[in-house]
C-alpha cells in the first residue's frame, strides 16, 4: 500500500517536475531576453533584431504562448520607430504586424497587445505624415482606447496616449500640457502596477520619466 | 526503497538538464556570396539557435541530438530548412535565395504618371495635386505641371503631346465622363468639375495606355474614387466668392458610409472689385450638390455610388469685332448631372470583378446677341446624355501575371438646337477588350492586349492592338516600351452633320526610363505619335487629315536635398504638325508650343504649420493664324512666350475642435502678359489678342472639418 502510494507520488512528482522543467526553461529563456530588452545598451537595431529572432524561436517552439510573439512584435516595432530610412519602415512594421497578429490569435482582447498594435500604426505615420496622418493616427488612437476599455489600470496606455499628444502638432489636436498630465497619470499607475508574472509586459516607466523631464 | 525512487526521480530531473551539447556554426550568404546579417537560425521546435552576425557567421550549442531540422529565415529571402544529423560539431554554409514575392516587381509605366495614397513609389501623392501652387485645387491645372502637357489655358481640357483637349478622356472608376469640365465662355474654359479630394488615386497617361480604355487619341486621365472614410466628419468652407458645406457619415459597423455636399459660388462681388477684361452680363453663379454612398458588401466587396448635380449661369459682353461700336453678348446656362455606381468583388479562385453603370446629362442653353443691332438673338440649346455599363473580369495567374477582359456599352444622345433648327443623333457604342500582364520574370513584364469597338453612328468596327514591355534594371530603375493604336469618334459637331466620317486614329510609340527612389524621381520619355483620319472641314468635312507629334520629356523630383523643400521640374520638347480642320497643309497647330517647362516647389514650415507652394511655368510662343498672310505662310507667326507664377499658401490650424485650413491662392503672381493667340475680324482688318479675362486671380478661403469621434461607440460595439 505504502509502496504504491510512494510510487504514484513519485511518478506524479516526476511528471510535474518535467512540465515544471519545461515551463522553467520557458520562463528562464523569456526572462533572459526580457532582461536584455530592459537594458538600454541593447536598443540598437542589430541587437533588437537578434532579440526578436530569439523570441521568434521561442514562439515557434512553444506554439501556444502569446508573450514570445508579443515581445518579437515589440522589438520590431521599436526598430520601425527608430529607423531613419523611411523606405524601410513598412517592411519592418509588417514583421511587427505579423507577430502581433499571432499573439492576438492566442490571446484575444488583450490590452497589452492593443498597445503594440497602436505603436505599429504610429510607426506607419512617420513614413509620410501628410498623407498617412489621418488614417493611421486615428487607428493608433482607436487601439489605445480599446486597450483602456479592457484594462483601465494599464499604465502603458496612458504613456502612449501621452506620447501621441506630445508629438502631435497642436493644430492637429496635440498638446504638451495634456501630454504631461497623461505621463503623470501613467507614473501613478506604474507605481501601482503589478505585472502578472516576471515575464509579463512591464516596460515604459523609465521612458515615461524621460518624456516628463523633457 | 524510498531512496531508490528518490534517486530515480533526481536522475530523471537532472537528465533534462545535463544533456550532451552539440556545437553548430557556419555562415549564411546570398547567391552573390554577400554575407547576410540578422538571419534567424533555429532548430525546429526548440529554442536553440542564433542570429547571424554582420559577417554572416553564427554559432550556437544545442542539446538536441539525432535527426533535426535547422531553419534559416530572413526577411525578403526564402526560408530554408536543412535536415541534419546532430552527433558531433557541425559546420553549415548556407546560401539563401531572394524571396521573389518580396522583391520589388516591375510595373508597366510607359506614358503614365500615377498619384496614389495606397501604393508606394508613385511619382505623386494625391495631396500633391491639392498643394500645387496656383492650381486652385483643380486636377487638370495641377497636371499641367507634368511633362507632356501644354499650357493651353484659353481652351478646355488637357492638351497632351500634340493632341487637342478632346483627345484626352476622363474615367472615374473605369467609366467614361462625357463632360468632365464646367461649360465655359469663349476663350475662358471651365475648370474640372470634380474635386481632387474625391479620389484616392489619379493616373495620368500621356500615351500608350491599357486596352481597358478607349476613345482617347492622346491621353487618359484615370480617377479612382475614395473608399470608406476613416471617420465621420462635417465640413464647412467659406470664401469671398461662395460657401460650401458637407457631411460624411461612417456607419456604426464601419462597413458603410454616406455623404452629401452642397456649394454656392457667386463671382459677382469679386468681379465688381477686380474689373475683368470683359464685362459680365450676369453675376456668374454656380450651385452644386453631390451625394455619395459606399457599402462594403463583404470582406472584399465594395459598392460605391456617386451622384453630382450642378447648375451654372454666366455670360460676357465684349466689344464687337464685326460692327464698330457694337457689343457681343454670350450668355450660358448649364445644367449637369453625373452619376456613377460601381461594384468590385473578389470571386474566389483568383478571379476579380469590376462592374459599373453611369448616367450623365448635360444641357447648355446659350444666347448670342449682337447689340445694339437688331436681329433676334441666336438661341442654342445643346443636350448630351450618356448612359453606360461596363464589366471587367480579372484572373490572377501565378504570383504576378493577370488576364483582364471585359466589355462596355454606351448609349449617347447628342441633341443640338440652333434657333429652332434641330440636328439630333444618337450613338450606340460597344467595346470589348482583353489584355494580359505576363511576367516572364518578376523583372520583366509584357502587356499584350487589344480593344474592339463599334459605333452605330459611324457604322464601322475598329480593332486596336496595344503592347507594352517593362524591364527592371535594379531596385529603383526600369525601362519601358509601349506601342498602341487609338481610335476616337470625331467631335459631335462634325459627326452630327456628316454621318459618313470615319474614326480618327493615332498610333503611339513610347520609350521611357524611370528611376523612383525614396526621395527622388527621374523620368525620361521619348515618343512618336502618328495621326491618321483627323477631321478636315475644308474643302469638305471628311476624315482625311494627317499629322504627327514627336518629342522628349524630362521629369525630376527631389524631396531630400533641401530640408522641408519638395520640388519637381518638368520639361517637354514637342515637334508636331498636323493638317486638320481648315489647315491647307501640315503645320504646327495653334495649341502647341515647342518647349514647355515647369518648376513646382512646396515648402513646409512646420513651426507655423504652413505649406507654401510656388509654381513657375514657361512655354514658347504658339502659332496663330493671320488671314493677311499668303497660304504659304499659314500659321507662320507666333505669340510671345508664356510665363506664369502661381502661389498657394495654406495654413493649418485648429479652431476649437475643428481642423481648419486657410488657403490663399494666386495665379500669375508676376502679372505677366499672357497672349494665347489672336482673333481677326472677317475682313482681316482688326485683330484682338486672346488674353486671360482675369489676368491675376486671387482666392482666399477657409475650410473647416469637424471630426465626429466615434471611438467610444466602436468600443461599446465590440
Amino acid at each position: 500500500m505504502m509502496k504504491t502510494f510512494v510510487l504514484s507520488f513519485c511518478l506524479l512528482v516526476t511528471t510535474f517536475s518535467m512540465t515544471f522543467a519545461q515551463s522553467a526553461q520557458y520562463q528562464g529563456a523569456m526572462a533572459k531576453q526580457i532582461a536584455l530588452l530592459d537594458d538600454p545598451a541593447n536598443h540598437g537595431p542589430e541587437k533588437m533584431q537578434e532579440i526578436a529572432n530569439t523570441f521568434e524561436r521561442i514562439a515557434a517552439a512553444e506554439k501556444t504562448q502569446w508573450l514570445p510573439y508579443y515581445y518579437a512584435a515589440y522589438c520590431y516595432v521599436m526598430n520601425a520607430l527608430m529607423e531613419k530610412d523611411k523606405s524601410k519602415v513598412d517592411a519592418i512594421d509588417d514583421k511587427a504586424q505579423n507577430a502581433i497578429l499571432q499573439a492576438d490569435g492566442l490571446s484575444p482582447k488583450n490590452d497589452e497587445i492593443y498597445c503594440i498594435r497602436s505603436l505599429i500604426a504610429t510607426a506607419r505615420i512617420g513614413v509620410d505624415p501628410q498623407t498617412r496622418g489621418m488614417q493611421f493616427g486615428s487607428e493608433a488612437a482607436t487601439w489605445l482606447a480599446q486597450a483602456a476599455q479592457i484594462n483601465k489600470d494599464n499604465p502603458r496606455v496612458d504613456l502612449l496616449q501621452g506620447q501621441s499628444l506630445y508629438y502631435t502638432p497642436e493644430q492637429f489636436g496635440g498638446s504638451k500640457e495634456k501630454a504631461k498630465e497623461k505621463f503623470e497619470i501613467a507614473l501613478k499607475k506604474f507605481a501601482a502596477f503589478k505585472p502578472a508574472s516576471e515575464i509579463a509586459p512591464h516596460w515604459g516607466e523609465e521612458y515615461t520619466r524621460q518624456l516628463l523631464a523633457k | 526503497m524510498y531512496k531508490f525512487y528518490l534517486i530515480l526521480f533526481i536522475s530523471g530531473l537532472s537528465s533534462t538538464i545535463l544533456r550532451a551539447q552539440t556545437k553548430v556554426s557556419g555562415k549564411v550568404t546570398d547567391k552573390k556570396n554577400h554575407p547576410l546579417q540578422g538571419v534567424n537560425i533555429s532548430i525546429k521546435d526548440s529554442y536553440d539557435g542564433a542570429t547571424s552576425a554582420a559577417d554572416g557567421t553564427f554559432s550556437f550549442t544545442t542539446d538536441a541530438t539525432g535527426e533535426q531540422s535547422i531553419i534559416f529565415s530572413l526577411n525578403a529571402f526564402q526560408t530554408q530548412e536543412q535536415k541534419v544529423n546532430l552527433s558531433g560539431p557541425l559546420t553549415l554554409n548556407i546560401i539563401l535565395r531572394n524571396d521573389i514575392s518580396q522583391l520589388k516587381i516591375v510595373t508597366i509605366s510607359a506614358g503614365s504618371i500615377e498619384a496614389s495614397s495606397e501604393k508606394n513609389n508613385t511619382v505623386l501623392k494625391p495631396l500633391d495635386i491639392v498643394t500645387t501652387g496656383g492650381a486652385m485645387a483643380d486636377i487638370v491645372s495641377a497636371l499641367k505641371t507634368l511633362p507632356g502637357t501644354q499650357q493651353t489655358n484659353d481652351r478646355e481640357g488637357l492638351f497632351v503631346r500634340g493632341g487637342t483637349g478632346y483627345e484626352t478622356q476622363t474615367f472615374i472608376d473605369g467609366l467614361l465622363v462625357r463632360n468632365p469640365f464646367y461649360s465655359g465662355l469663349p476663350d475662358m474654359p471651365g475648370r474640372g468639375r470634380f474635386s481632387p479630394f474625391l479620389f484616392k488615386g489619379t493616373t495620368f497617361s500621356s500615351g500608350g495606355y491599357s486596352a481597358q480604355y478607349g476613345q482617347g487619341l492622346s491621353s487618359a486621365l484615370v480617377l479612382e474614387s475614395q473608399d470608406l472614410p476613416d471617420r465621420s466628419s462635417y465640413s464647412l468652407g467659406v470664401s469671398p466668392i461662395g460657401f460650401s458645406g458637407g457631411l460624411d457619415e461612417l456607419s456604426k459597423d464601419k462597413k458603410g458610409s454616406f455623404g452629401i455636399e452642397a456649394d454656392y459660388t457667386n463671382l459677382g462681388p469679386y468681379l465688381n472689385v477686380i474689373k475683368p477684361k470683359f464685362e459680365p452680363s450676369v453675376n456668374p453663379e454656380i450651385i452644386g450638390t453631390s451625394a455619395n454612398f459606399r457599402r462594403k458588401t463583404s470582406k472584399t466587396g465594395m459598392l460605391k455610388f456617386y451622384g453630382y448635380s450642378n447648375w451654372t449661369h454666366m455670360g460676357s459682353i465684349r466689344p464687337s469685332f464685326e460692327y464698330e461700336g457694337g457689343k457681343e453678348l454670350f450668355e450660358m446656362k448649364n445644367q449637369n448631372v453625373y452619376t456613377n455606381l460601381s461594384y468590385k468583388e473578389l470571386l474566389g479562385n483568383d478571379w476579380k470583378i469590376n462592374a459599373g453603370v453611369s448616367f450623365s446629362t448635360n444641357t447648355d442653353r446659350i444666347t448670342l446677341d449682337t447689340m445694339p443691332k437688331n436681329p433676334d438673338p441666336l438661341k442654342i440649346h445643346n443636350l448630351s446624355q450618356l448612359a453606360q455599363s461596363r464589366v471587367m473580369l480579372t484572373k490572377n495567374i501565378g504570383n504576378f501575371s493577370a488576364l483582364r477582359f471585359g466589355g462596355e456599352y454606351q448609349y449617347a444622345v447628342e441633341n443640338a438646337e440652333y434657333n429652332g433648327y434641330k440636328a439630333n443623333y444618337t450613338d450606340n457604342y460597344s467595346a470589348a477588350f482583353a489584355e494580359g500582364d505576363i511576367y516572364i520574370t518578376p523583372q520583366f513584364v509584357g502587356r499584350v492586349g487589344g480593344r474592339m469597338e463599334y459605333s452605330s453612328k459611324i457604322g464601322k468596327m475598329n480593332l486596336a492592338p496595344r503592347v507594352s514591355l517593362a524591364y527592371k534594371l535594379d531596385q529603383n530603375s526600369q525601362v519601358s516600351l509601349a506601342y498602341g493604336d487609338y481610335y476616337q469618334k470625331p467631335e459631335q459637331q462634325y459627326l452630327r452633320f456628316k454621318p459618313d466620317l470615319d474614326y480618327m486614329k493615332a498610333t503611339h510609340y513610347i520609350a521611357s526610363f524611370q528611376r523612383v527612389a525614396n526621395n527622388y524621381t527621374l523620368r525620361v520619355e521619348a515618343f512618336y505619335k502618328k495621326y491618321h483620319n483627323l477631321v478636315k472641314t475644308s474643302p469638305d468635312t471628311a476624315t482625311n487629315g494627317t499629322g504627327y507629334a514627336k518629342g522628349i520629356e524630362l521629369f525630376w523630383r527631389d524631396r531630400k536635398s533641401v530640408k522641408n523643400l519638395d520640388y519637381w521640374v518638368s520639361y517637354s520638347y514637342l515637334d508636331t504638325k498636323r493638317n486638320y480642320l481648315t489647315y491647307p497643309y501640315e503645320v504646327q497647330p495653334d495649341f502647341a508650343a515647342k518647349h514647355t517647362f515647369s518648376v513646382v516647389t512646396k515648402y513646409y514650415i512646420s513651426s507655423i504649420t504652413t505649406n507654401i507652394g510656388l509654381t513657375y511655368s514657361f512655354a514658347t510662343g504658339r502659332p496663330y493664324y493671320n488671314p493677311n498672310l499668303p497660304v504659304s505662310e499659314f500659321m507662320s507667326q507666333k505669340t510671345i512666350d508664356y510665363n506664369s507664377v502661381g502661389l498657394s499658401v495654406s495654413y493649418l490650424t485648429a479652431i476649437r475642435k475643428a481642423f481648419t485650413i486657410f488657403i490663399l491662392s494666386v495665379n500669375n503672381v508676376g502679372n505677366f502678359k499672357q497672349v494665347y493667340g489672336y482673333h481677326y475680324s472677317t475682313d482681316a482688318l482688326r485683330r484682338e489678342a486672346i488674353t486671360p479675362n482675369i489676368p491675376r486671380f486671387i482666392y482666399l478661403g477657409m475650410f473647416m472639418s469637424f471630426g465626429i469621434d466615434r471611438r467610444q461607440e466602436t468600443i461599446d460595439n465590440l
